[in-house]
């Protein structure tokens, strides 16, 4: 086995036929689509193409709702600082505390530097959001509300309908972050209340460096990036043409794909789920069992450390993730965790596992079989698991 | 990815002296489960000749945290106390073939674990500072003595580096301000007298690294053709180098005139009222008489004629 790859929320490997759709745009479809010849012509015609499978994906109204960007990253930025200029007036973002650090951490530098009202709405337990603290927190002066759709360490799922229909009763705009969403959930944004939407190639089995943003008919949009016509001026600077295609491609594969993902692969990571949690003492999975992603499954081991166990997996073949703070550097577990409450004698072993449509019932039996031992050996190695493994049995933490 | 040495893989996925101890008659646990490490250092010191016979670990946290405990107890094992006492982290770094600089807090661990250990054997209260109340750094429990530790071993100058080898300072940032006066006072320290030892180390022994050498314009001993302006710069240099120490007790100095062998000073905050005044100003002037190489006297500003 050429390695386990079960961390695909962090990246997934780029579909054979997504590179080569995108391989005769590096030397035969060169052009500039901007410019007056057929060299150029070539080329915007499958920057269109693209535009439309993502539209596809997304169930869109409209082609031109479409604004192909460089990450899911920039989105996430493009969205909120549109709002916040075209609602000049309006000076209060509401989010989540879960939120991915390409929304926090714009909303930390707004709050700071542009003295802008930031309310960062908590998760209980399950990282369910709390609809009443979002409740109270709306209000005229709201220019945007953003809620991630899928948590990236859980996979949690908010109910972004449910919650962007309180957003347009305030008269907010409603973006979502749906990096970890788009391509594992069906989605139908016709009939939907968002108006923005940020999406990235490289978590759809497209390459890096391409991204897109969902901007509905209609809602005010101010770009980020000026200095051309390109997307409709809504995002200025020639555009990255092979990576669009790709993602084109990827959006189509991903359709085809979805009655799978939410089958086959979901079964898998039950399978994966339920074979872990008979087979190890102290463990649980962390956020919302019943409502979340197909592929994600996120365990915390208690006592022991995150960064041990992915070198262990590692050592074993298999790549996954943890939001110890170890593997960060940030020195402090995930703000995930901890905004659900998970006790620090779990946060720093919360490890996930994420699939594709690429892994297969194989791999996982490998896995299955050799998790157990590496959390045995690493809590042999813990001065918390002698006190705490003889009362194993009893054992019943406040967050099982 | 971190870049891990073969040397930390081969502690990590193979540690030596794992587990508990039984017959340990010296034990040390240092960090907490909140802190994502904690290292419970277990020994069997034989009491006639002082020797460590036998080091076990049990390490929650990283890899890196993990070899650095092994590492740890396969240097001490057949050392006398007194020769493991002089084990820093820098020391398990360099065994380990370095550790990422992020990761240093893991040797740090480590070392402080040995002065627990070693503390505990010799009967003496090791001073769990992480409950002692005048914490820097709240989010992981580290107070100003094992910065100043860490900052003296390994040569930091920076609140980066504070960080990366204590981990104070990584999470909230709001003691960023207090990581910075305490190193500022090691370093103030260091450069104004040279260290033959350390009188922040009681327990550990630690061998504090050799102190940068003085810098040109601040004269050590003394300087007989100083002009006026040389004189009062030093003077003014000196009590800029004590003011940290002070500021960290919410004290102050101020330099307020020279007249001669008369130097006034005006004591604010803190040191206003308290019983250690006195003294205080003992300290400066014994600082001022140190760096001009002369004799003077430091009075409080109140004595000055005309205040």
């Amino acid at each position: 086995m050429a390695g386990i790859y079960l961390d695909n929320n962090a990246t997934t490997r780029v579909d054979d036929a997504v590179v080569e759709a995108m391989l005769p745009l590096f030397t035969q479809h060169f052009g500039n689509a901007s410019s007056m010849h057929a060299f150029g012509g070539a080329v915007g015609g499958l920057i269109e193409k693209a535009r439309q499978q993502v539209q596809a994906l997304l169930g869109a109204a409209h082609d031109t709702e479409i604004v192909f960007t460089a990450s899911g990253t920039e989105s996430d930025n493009t969205a909120i600082l549109s709002a916040l200029e075209a609602y000049p007036k309006k000076r209060t973002i509401i989010t989540s505390v879960v939120e991915h650090p390409a929304v926090l951490s714009l909303c930390d530098y707004l709050e700071n530097k542009r003295g802008i009202t930031v309310h960062r709405i908590p998760v209980d337990s399950r990282g369910n959001l709390d609809i009443d603290a979002y409740k109270a927190a709306l209000s005229p002066d709201v220019a945007i509300v953003s809620f991630m759709w899928a948590n990236n360490e859980t996979g949690t799922l908010f109910p972004i309908e449910e919650l962007a229909k309180m957003a347009k009763a305030v008269g907010a705009l409603f973006h979502t972050d749906a990096v970890q969403a788009v391509g594992k959930i069906p989605m139908r944004l016709a009939d939907s209340a968002i108006d923005m939407l940020s999406l990235s190639g490289h978590k759809l089995h497209a390459p890096k460096g391409v991204g897109a943003l969902y901007v509905k008919r209609g809602t005010r949009f101010r770009p980020m990036l000026r200095g051309g016509h390109q997307e409709r001026s809504r995002r200025a600077g020639t555009e990255n043409a092979p990576g669009i295609v790709g993602l084109g491609k990827a959006a189509e594969l991903a359709l085809q794909h979805m009655a799978d993902e939410n089958t086959r692969v979901r079964a898998l990571r039950d399978k994966l789920e339920r074979a872990i949690l008979a087979a190890v003492p102290n463990c649980f999975v962390t956020g919302n069992p019943d409502v979340r992603l197909p592929n994600t499954a996120n365990i915390a081991f208690e006592y022991i450390e995150g960064e041990a166990i992915l070198l262990l997996l590692n050592e074993n073949g298999i790549a996954a993730s943890s939001g110890s703070a170890c593997t960060s550097g940030s020195l402090e577990p995930s703000h995930v965790m901890r905004a659900m409450g998970v006790p620090y004698t779990a946060a720093h072993g919360a490890t996930r596992f994420s699939l594709s449509r690429d892994t297969t019932e194989e791999e996982i039996n490998h896995v299955i079989a050799v998790v157990p031992g590496i959390i045995e050996r690493l809590r042999a190695l813990s001065p918390y698991w002698s006190k705490s493994g003889a009362d194993a049995k009893g054992f019943a933490p406040v967050y099982s | 990815m971190w870049n891990y040495t073969d040397k930390v893989k081969e502690h990590f996925f193979n540690p030596k002296n794992a587990g508990a101890l039984e017959t340990a008659n010296a034990v040390g646990e240092v960090g907490s489960i909140t802190c994502g490490d904690a290292l419970k250092l277990m020994m069997k010191v034989n009491p006639d000749t002082n020797v460590i016979e036998d080091a076990r670990f049990q390490t929650f946290g990283c890899g890196s945290a993990i070899a650095s405990s092994s590492a740890l107890t396969e240097m001490i094992i057949g050392k006398t106390v007194d020769e493991a006492l002089v084990i820093t982290n820098r020391d398990i770094a360099e065994y380990l073939g370095g550790l990422p600089p992020e990761k240093m807090h893991c040797s740090v661990m480590g070392a402080e674990a040995l002065r627990a250990a070693i503390a505990n054997f010799k009967g003496e209260e090791w001073v769990d500072d992480h409950e002692e109340g005048e914490l820097v750094c709240k989010c992981f429990g580290i107070d100003a003595a094992m910065i100043e530790r860490a900052v003296t071993v390994n040569n930091l100058t920076t609140l980066e580096e504070v960080t990366n080898y204590t981990k104070a300072g990584g999470s909230c940032q709001t003691c960023h301000e207090k990581i910075e006066e305490v190193l500022e006072a090691v370093l103030a320290k260091q450069a104004a007298k040279p260290p033959e030892k350390s009188p922040l180390l009681p327990v550990a022994g630690i061998k504090p690294a050799p102190a940068p050498a003085p810098k040109a314009d601040a004269p050590v001993a003394a300087a007989p053709k100083m002009t006026n302006v040389q004189r009062m710069q030093s003077i003014m240099m000196a009590i800029e180098e004590i003011r940290p120490q002070l500021q960290r007790d919410g004290g102050d100095v101020e330099l307020v005139d020279i007249d001669g062998k008369d130097i006034y000073v005006r004591l604010s905050g803190a040191c206003t009222g308290c019983s250690q005044s006195a003294s205080t100003m003992m300290g400066v002037q014994m600082k001022l008489v140190e760096k001009l190489g002369e004799f003077v006297r430091v009075k409080p500003a109140s004595m000055l004629v005309g205040a």
